[in-house]
């Protein structure tokens, strides 16, 4: 079967192509350039590496490897997105976008004009078809590594299309695969950070990118101003570090208003919330409850899932309840729910 | 079975170019500007090369200058010749709008520094029109540069009638001919330029060597410096199997130019034809003359050739658009969009071009695979984006 293999240079992607190769399929590695990389705005020297290493690799395994210009779609889908949640006073995932809207849609369109009916990925989850024809997205075997955080938005046909061959590998296990056969990228680190923002420096990123960045104030929960600051996207719920106030109790911020340009700091006690709503849900393997289901909710990348309930509200809306009260719920972050490994569902934090 | 129709970019060296330079590795290892017998016998063998590779450009061999390609030629002739004339004041230099980057971005370089540039528009055909030259010249422009034959779309330019302005004026011609040496006569005199570059492994020659013709009496300041080889125009030991290998293939594109030139026109014409009738909505990018034989470039309406170069190449077709980025991905041709095309047509079109190894039944198979590939592409749903 002919699968193409969307290949990022990174050992992951690698080893999931050499895994198909090895399983006998005609695999095809297609790497997306995904921002500029001649006009060096995003000081992007590394990515251009890092498409050498997917070509290397490719060549190591003998398919033919090729690389698509999707500027315009990552620009038009995860970048827009990025720069507007963050202006907005929220806190973006763009990796679940990037997902969503250009791996397992614009790539996958792609992979359909070269023969192959599916995108194979180097990330942490498995896919696992029902009896009666559901797919499941589930946690993969390395917890660790876990990624179906990233992936809750997939439809069911994204799903149909999309091959996770690590996502049944501990990372050390891909490691020594990739040293097994032989890989130059068996020893590179593992990415950090947002591709497109290489300096991590997101403030600056949407600084430049957004036309509409003005100051506000950092208020107390009486609203009594604090201190100045440069914007609503340089802050996130839970901050800590940046606030540039000094009092004796440690502050975090627990509220941002875009409108006022308002940051609402406030002790750590202040952060705890008990419910959430989400909104644009994905149901993955069940259909919108109506009633009340049990469920854990993880919040954010590295949050282990908290137990709670979870039911549908009208507009694709959810409403997750937790038995215990979480810390720092981010708006734009994702909420997945899942019933023990088994993606439930997900939306967007509101 | 793979067909390859991408001998713009590089042919394959021929047999006779692979015996030859294999030869000269193994035997003839001297520095051609060492004085004992080593040395001589090396320089022996560029002379010869020299010798065919003026005849091929109707050269005097004194005037050929051995360099590292193509692009290696443009930059000696434009740097060469823009440091040369600098202290006369003559700081503007001119090029048409379609040159390759070698010319385009030597320009860029130079403008940098100082130097004035104007790029010379194309009409929709991807020619330059004589008197946009004759409104961009000054009596301080240095040099015009002119490509003979384009490597996208194969228009010919009027290099004749652009060299004599260029004279009138005082100013010096340089013509990249990287795409029409070997394909089509290619007479410096006849053309009547100052300068002419060309590449090797355009005409089944060796990559990594080329040559630029200076005409006798025309003085340029060349921006390596080093020893005094190649008249001190090109410092270096040279690459005496390189050179070899381009002699031998200088002398093959002379004795084959004539059936050659007719053959690869037929089979041109007949894909371009077939291309054309078989898939809708498709169009011809250029004129079909003047133009070399062997190049057609038509454009496939909602079909990113991005998409179409790889599905091609999947079917054992290889084929190209116009220039790659450095990662590797495709950009809008800039020649298609000097011609005035939009968007759409800039980024949907191909570039095939045919070589000694083509035949009748490979151009044959190209035009039963193409419009089933095209119409599966197009009929592709595509993602809107989400609000």
């Amino acid at each position: 079967m002919r699968i193409v293999v969307a290949m990022s240079g990174g050992v992951d992607s690698s080893v999931a192509a050499a895994l198909l190769t090895e399983q006998g399929h005609d695999v095809i590695g297609l790497s997306m350039q995904l921002y500029s990389q001649d006009k060096g705005h995003f000081g992007s020297c590394c990515t251009l590496d890092d498409l050498n290493d997917a070509r290397r690799v490719a060549s190591t395994l003998g398919f033919p490897h090729y690389i698509l210009n999707l500027e315009e779609r990552f620009q038009e889908t995860v970048i827009s997105n990025f720069v507007h949640e963050y202006a907005s006073g929220r806190t973006p995932l763009p990796c679940a976008h990037c997902n969503s809207d250009v791996k397992f849609s614009t790539l996958l369109e792609r992979a359909r004009g070269f023969g192959s009916e599916s995108v194979a990925t180097g990330h942490y989850a498995c896919i696992e078809r029902t009896p009666v024809g559901r797919w499941l997205l589930k946690r993969s075997v390395d917890r660790g590594k876990d990624q179906s955080y990233f992936l809750f938005s997939l439809t069911q046909e994204q799903l149909a299309g999309a091959v996770f061959p690590v996502g049944s590998l501990s990372k050390p296990a891909v490691r020594a695969e990739a040293h097994r056969l032989g890989l130059a990228v068996a020893d590179k680190p593992d990415s950090q950070e947002i591709c497109f923002v290489p300096d991590g420096d997101y403030a600056a990123f949407v600084a430049r990118r957004s036309g509409d960045v003005r100051g506000g104030a950092i208020v107390d929960d009486q609203g009594r101003t604090l201190a100045a600051h440069e914007g609503v996207h340089r802050f996130t719920i839970g901050q800590r570090k940046g606030l540039g106030i000094a009092t004796g109790i440690p502050l975090y911020v627990v509220k941002i208003d875009a409108e006022s340009g308002d940051v609402t700091v406030g002790p750590r006690s202040a952060l705890e919330r008990t419910t959430l709503t989400a909104s644009d849900v994905n149901w993955v393997s069940v259909d919108a409850p109506s009633g009340w289901l049990p469920a854990s909710a993880q919040i954010r990348h590295r949050h282990r899932a908290a137990a709670g309930r979870v039911r549908a509200l009208d507009d694709h809306r959810a409403e997750f309840e937790f038995d215990d009260p979480q810390s720092a719920v981010t708006p734009g972050q994702a909420v997945v729910f899942y019933d023990e490994d088994v993606v439930v569902g997900g939306g967007w934090i509101e | 079975m793979r067909i390859y129709l991408d001998h713009n970019a590089t042919t394959p060296p021929s047999d006779a170019v692979v015996q030859r330079m294999t030869a000269t590795l193994r035997d003839e290892f001297g520095n051609p500007s060492s004085v004992h017998h080593f040395g001589q016998r090396a320089k022996a063998i560029i002379d010869e090369a020299r010798s065919a590779v003026a005849g091929l450009i109707g050269a005097d061999p004194g005037d050929v200058v051995f360099t590292g390609g193509g692009t290696e030629g443009d930059n000696l002739a434009i740097r060469g010749i823009a440091e040369a004339l600098e202290p006369t004041g003559r700081k503007h230099l001119i090029a048409s709008a379609i040159e390759h980057e070698a010319v385009l971005n030597t320009l860029k370089a130079l403008a940098r520094r100082g130097w004035k540039t104007t790029l010379l528009p194309v009409n929709e055909t991807g020619i330059v029109s004589p008197d946009t030259l004759r409104l961009a010249i000054t009596d301080d422009t240095a040099l015009v540069s002119v490509m003979h034959a384009n490597n996208e779309i194969g228009t010919v330019q009027p290099i004749p009638e652009l060299a004599a302005i260029a004279r009138e004026r005082r100013a010096l011609f340089h013509t990249d001919a990287v795409q029409s040496a070997g394909k089509i006569p290619t007479d410096v005199k006849t053309l009547g330029v100052d300068l002419l570059s060309i590449s090797a492994h355009k005409f089944y020659g060796p990559k990594g060597v080329g040559a630029l013709w200076i005409r006798r009496g025309v003085r340029l300041q060349p921006p390596l410096t080093g020893g005094k080889q190649e008249r001190s125009r090109r410092a270096g030991t040279e690459n005496v199997a390189g050179i070899a290998g381009m002699g031998v293939a200088a002398r093959e594109a002379i004795a084959k130019m004539d059936s050659e030139s007719g053959r690869l026109a037929a089979l041109r014409d007949r894909l371009e034809d077939g291309i054309l009738r078989s898939v809708t909505g498709t169009a011809l990018n250029g004129v079909r003359s003047p133009r070399v034989p062997n190049t057609t470039n038509i454009s496939f309406d909602r079909t990113e050739a991005e998409s179409l170069l790889i599905a091609l190449d999947l079917e054992g077709v290889a084929v190209s658009t116009g220039s790659a980025c450095s990662s590797g991905t495709l950009e809008p041709s800039h020649v298609l969009k000097a011609m005035g095309f939009p968007p759409h047509r800039t980024q949907n079109s191909l570039r095939f071009s045919l070589g000694a190894g083509n035949t009748e039944t490979e151009i044959d198979r190209v035009i039963a695979v193409l419009p089933g590939i095209v119409e599966k592409l197009r009929n592709l749903t595509r993602t809107p984006v989400r609000a």
